[in-house]
């Protein structure tokens, strides 16, 4: 069968311009509310390409730092650099956010929609252009495995194909930062095994930041581990060291030993600052 | 273009040749970008045993397209573009104010046959009737789907005019019919009507836009609505005397707002 193509896609100017900051997130003592309480306080990060897995426990604001990072809150202070766009000094954030992918902890979506509607409907707000849409959302359904799945309504699906279709939002405008929030709960480990190999693949080309508290998601997946607790960086570095750090220690793998070791020696050198 | 690539050199591409020098690589590659011609001729020059697995493939994906059935038109109340203009969750909210409309026009009427002429409750009402829909256009309590919509870049100013837009197609329409069988002149309640969606927006960037639209309805609901009730008189500011002044608010109002628009897109 013979076929011809014309020139349809060239390669954009975007695509080839020099990057001109040196990390896609710069964080320098930056401090973001949720609600009244300092809920990260004081946090020095630089990340570039690649998985970075962040970790810590309930309440070390996790999430609040994702949410400053997607531009959602204000920072309260510091500096934040995206791209580098200097989002303490609130610049136009239209342009930022068409290169930022968001899967937020928690999220909603219209019950009646199809999958496919609501991945269209992210695209046009996130400025995807109005003929790449289709093919944008159909290549995001398929790289979550959901592409079968895309005309279900969102009602029907079960927990894990809703994160699926939450990951499928996320980079369907092909973001240069992608921030997942919790987006292995509710996947079973078949599931789980696929969304690590995406996660490495998407990690060539992307800042992905995922946050999580499954210590095993991080090693196995992640190039960078970065531990908050309490607001503050406890550790910033390779899962390979987390798990030489956890050759002694309590918890089921030598990363989750590594993980309550550094825990346990931050806390314990905080009391004795205090 | 220069010329075309020959067939002996498209065949050693096509076959992986590892002897084939970086430069030629790289100027094949380029032409090959370009010139669709090219493009169909490396196809042919593809081995017996790729164009068998070539084949073997169309085969199976002929199947495949044959087999699966065609997409289900579901009719629907609400096509899934109108998403872009209005959230399912406005929808309840924007009936609600048909219905109090409705109301405050059944309680007119029904007052109007006993003959004593109290100020028109749709005339009192009409200036804050779409309030109710501008405080629910951006507010992250009612629409599941917020949070991922303030992280987008279509989030701010653009969005929340085409919602409030939507609110006023509704609202102004009914208020129209309304206020006609009251026997109001449109002019009486159309200027402050649009002068309160406007100052919701504006003070909406400050203090977010449900706080703002209910603190403005209460606002006029104590200054205005009540005393004019108590003493049955039309206040001085529904009449035509006072159209210029809204007139002015509601473009003192837009001339605020558009200077500060980018701002918007941190509205909660």
């Amino acid at each position: 069968m013979r076929r011809r193509y014309g020139m349809r896609k060239g390669i954009s100017a975007a695509l080839l311009a020099p990057t001109t900051y040196a990390w896609a997130i710069r964080a320098v003592e930056l401090r973001v509310r949720a609600g009244r309480r300092l809920a990260v306080d004081g946090l020095d990060l630089s990340m570039g390409n690649g998985v970075h897995g962040l970790l810590g426990p309930n309440g070390a604001g996790k999430t609040t730092l994702m949410r400053a990072l997607a531009t959602v809150s204000r920072p309260a202070g510091g500096v934040l650099e995206l791209l580098g766009h200097p989002v303490h000094a609130r610049p136009d954030l239209r342009t930022l956010r068409r290169s930022i992918g968001y899967l937020p902890q928690e999220f909603g979506f219209y019950g009646r929609f199809t999958v496919r509607e609501f991945v269209e409907y992210l695209a046009w707000l996130k400025e995807v252009p109005a003929h790449d849409i289709p093919d944008a959302v159909q290549r995001a359904l398929e790289r979550v495995g959901l592409a079968e799945r895309g005309d279900s309504r969102m009602k029907t699906l079960s927990g894990g194909m809703v994160r699926r279709a939450g990951i499928a939002q996320a980079i369907v405008n092909d973001p240069e930062i992608l921030l997942l929030d919790e987006p292995t709960v509710g996947l079973d480990p078949e599931q789980r095994m696929a969304f690590r190999s995406l996660l490495r693949e998407l990690g060539e080309h992307t800042c992905v930041v995922v946050s999580t508290h499954l210590v095993e998601d991080v090693v196995a997946a992640c190039t960078n581990v970065v531990l908050m607790d309490a607001g503050r960086l406890v550790f910033d570095g390779g899962p390979a060291d987390l798990v030489e750090l956890g050759r002694e220690g309590v918890g089921d793998s030598s990363a989750e030993r590594g993980y309550t070791e550094l825990l346990r020696r931050h806390r314990a050198a905080g009391e004795r600052t205090a | 273009m220069s010329a075309h690539i020959p067939v002996r050199a498209l065949g050693r591409y096509a076959a992986g040749d590892q002897g084939i020098a970086p430069d030629v690589l790289w100027a094949m590659e380029t032409h090959l970008e370009q010139c669709a011609d090219c493009r169909a001729r490396l196809a042919d020059a593809s081995d017996g045993d790729t164009m068998a697995l070539l084949a073997a493939v169309w085969v199976k994906v002929d199947a495949a397209l044959s087999a699966a059935e065609p997409a289900t038109v579901r009719r629907r109340w609400m096509p899934a573009r109108s998403v872009r203009w209005v959230t399912p969750v406005l929808v309840p909210w924007l009936v609600t104010t048909v219905l109090v409309v409705l109301v405050a026009l059944g309680f007119d009427l029904a007052v109007a046959g006993r003959g004593v002429a109290p100020p028109s409750l749709v005339v009192l009402l009409a200036p804050v009737a779409p309030l109710l829909g501008v405080a629910t256009a951006w507010t992250g309590r009612l629409d599941p789907a917020h949070e991922l919509v303030v992280a987008t870049a279509r989030a701010g100013l653009g969005m929340v005019l085409r919602r409030t837009l939507v609110v006023l197609v509704v609202v102004i329409p009914v208020l129209a019919v309304a206020g006609w069988m009251v026997g109001a002149s449109p002019a009486r309640w159309l200027m402050p009507c649009l002068a309160f969606t406007a100052g919701a927006l504006a003070l909406g960037k400050v203090v977010g836009l449900p706080r703002a639209a209910w603190g403005l309805a209460l606002l006029w609901a104590t200054v205005v609505v009540g005393p004019s009730i108590v003493t049955a008189r039309l206040p001085v500011l529904l009449t035509e005397a006072a159209l210029p002044g809204w007139a002015a608010l509601t473009v003192v109002v837009a001339l605020v707002l558009v200077p500060r628009r980018s701002g918007y897109a941190e509205l909660r």
